[in-house]
Formats: C-alpha cells, sequence, structure tokens
C-alpha cells in the first residue's frame, strides 16, 4: 500500500509540469503527484465531482501547488471556492508563479493562500525550491486534521 | 538596509533562548524580535503601549506564536492580527507543544499560514529555527505594503 505523501499540481504549462515531476521523482519523499491542468479539473478533483467523480471517500492532497494563470477558472478563483468549503478550507495551498502582480500576491493572502512563491528559472533552482517546498510542507508543517 | 525581522512570541524563556542561539548560528541576516506575551506582540506590531515610536511600517516578514501565553493567547493574537488591515497578510507560523486537533484546526480556521511542533534539543531547534528563516525569509513571497 503506497503511503507517500500526496500532492495535487495544478499546472497548465507542460514544461513547467515535467520539470516538478521530475524535480520531485528526485526527491526524498517521492510524493505521489496529481497533475490537473485547469481550474475546473482542480475543483473537481478537490470536491470528488465531475471528471473525478469516482472514489467515494479519498483523502485530500497533503498540499496543492497553485499556479494562478490557469485556462477557464484562474488560481485565485479556485482558491477562493476550495477555502468556502468545510472539507478543503484547510488545505495548505501554495501559489507557485511567475506573476510579479501586487493584485495576484494580496489577493492570494486575502484568499487564504498559505505561502506564495515565484517559480524559478532553471532546473537547478527550480529542483532546489521542490526540495524546500517538499520538506517544509511534507515534513516541518503539521497538516490540519482530516 | 535594515534586516528582514522575524518576531517571535514566546514566553517561555529558555524556548526564546534556544531560538535566539538558533537564530545567532543560521547567519541568515534575519533580526529576531522577542516578545513574552500576546499583548506586547500586538503593541510591537501597531507600535503601541510598550512599543509606542516605533516604525509600524517596519513590518516583521514571519510571525511565530507560541499558543499558550500568559494573558492573552496565541489564537487572539492571530484573531487581532486577522482583522487588523496592516497585518492581516502577514504570515504566522505556530510554534507549539500542543497536538491538540482542536487547536491545530483553530490555528488554520483563524488564517495561521503554518503550524510547526517544537522540537527538543538545541540540534533540532536550530535546524528547525534555519528551516523557518529559509522559508519565510528568503523564498515565499510576502505581501507588498
Amino acid at each position: 500500500m503506497s503511503k507517500n505523501p500526496h500532492v495535487l499540481l495544478v499546472e497548465d504549462n507542460e514544461d513547467d509540469v515535467e520539470l516538478a515531476l521530475h524535480a520531485f521523482r528526485g526527491s526524498a519523499m517521492s510524493p505521489d503527484i496529481t497533475v490537473v491542468r485547469d481550474g475546473e479539473e482542480a475543483l473537481d478533483y478537490l470536491f470528488a465531482t465531475g471528471r473525478h467523480a469516482v472514489k467515494p471517500s479519498r483523502e485530500l492532497p497533503a498540499l496543492v501547488l497553485l499556479d494562478l494563470q490557469l485556462p477557464g477558472i484562474g488560481g485565485l478563483e479556485v482558491l477562493r471556492r476550495l477555502r468556502e468549503r468545510p472539507e478543503t478550507k484547510r488545505v495548505p495551498v501554495v501559489i507557485l508563479t511567475t506573476s510579479d502582480d501586487q493584485n495576484d500576491i494580496i489577493g492570494g493572502y486575502d484568499r487564504g493562500v498559505n505561502s506564495y512563491i515565484r517559480k524559478p528559472v532553471g532546473y537547478a533552482d527550480f529542483a532546489q525550491m521542490v526540495k524546500q517546498l517538499e520538506h517544509y510542507w511534507l515534513v516541518t508543517n503539521v497538516a490540519p486534521p482530516a | 538596509m535594515a534586516n528582514p525581522k522575524i518576531l517571535l512570541v514566546e514566553d517561555n524563556r529558555d524556548d526564546a533562548d534556544l531560538i535566539l542561539r538558533a537564530n545567532d548560528a543560521t547567519r541568515l541576516h534575519s533580526d529576531l524580535v522577542v516578545v513574552a506575551d500576546g499583548e506586547e506582540a500586538l503593541e510591537y506590531l501597531f507600535a503601541t503601549g510598550r512599543h509606542a515610536g516605533r516604525d509600524a511600517a517596519d513590518r516583521p516578514v514571519v510571525v511565530i506564536l507560541d499558543l499558550a501565553l500568559p494573558g492573552m493567547g496565541g489564537l487572539d493574537v492571530l484573531r487581532a492580527m486577522r482583522q487588523e488591515p496592516k497585518t492581516r497578510r502577514i504570515p504566522v507560523v505556530i510554534l507549539t507543544g500542543s497536538d491538540r486537533a482542536t487547536d491545530i484546526m483553530a490555528g488554520y480556521d483563524l488564517g495561521a499560514n503554518s503550524f510547526v511542533h517544537k522540537p527538543t534539543g538545541f540540534a533540532a531547534f536550530s535546524a528547525m529555527v534555519a528551516q523557518l528563516e529559509r522559508y519565510w525569509v528568503l523564498t515565499n513571497v510576502r505581501a507588498p505594503e
């Protein structure tokens, strides 16, 4: 039985998905990564609806890595909706974005994001960031009780 | 330019000393400000009372908050911070010996960004402080003023 921690990656950019998957594969915890590529699917996944309405009881991810620029429902709206629901309101969410827009940063904090991180450029820095994220959110941080 | 500040709200002198020593050892160039109770934490953040005259715009990049404090508790400090526009986006990490699910849920529900257990012993404490500093001072993007 797999008891690796589970991370939901909400990211539409294929290059960034590949970078993240590669970095996590070489990491200490080897978390199970689920990739969804737009905001609707992220909500379907978290609420077990629509395209993900199959599993009756499923553990929530230990961490959601959320891009902001997504097709359809954007990242900030995904965050707002999951913070509204009792079952997902405490799930740790880290915004991972190239955006430097102050409105995005403020919007993220005001909607209850746990942390806001800029995507590093280049594989070495990206891998280092993944390692740090993993150690902080999957090892050090005390997850909200289920 | 002034070093980034970390505000530590901790009434246990031994724990505060451990964190101060650990902070010195990490040399990440952040200044650790220690206050021993919840009232003083808010006075520091809002530059009132014992901290009147301080530049309130010089906000800490992260607040490390013990829960069991004399007088006003850690969760009350968090609630007050989240109600005030000037402090509501400052990351708060709750550092506690409590394993109680109700404390953890209440912390998250009041808007704590993270919840960390107090480690035992200097080496573990140092590692944790270094990790907290690296994450919240260097990696996390803080909200603009």
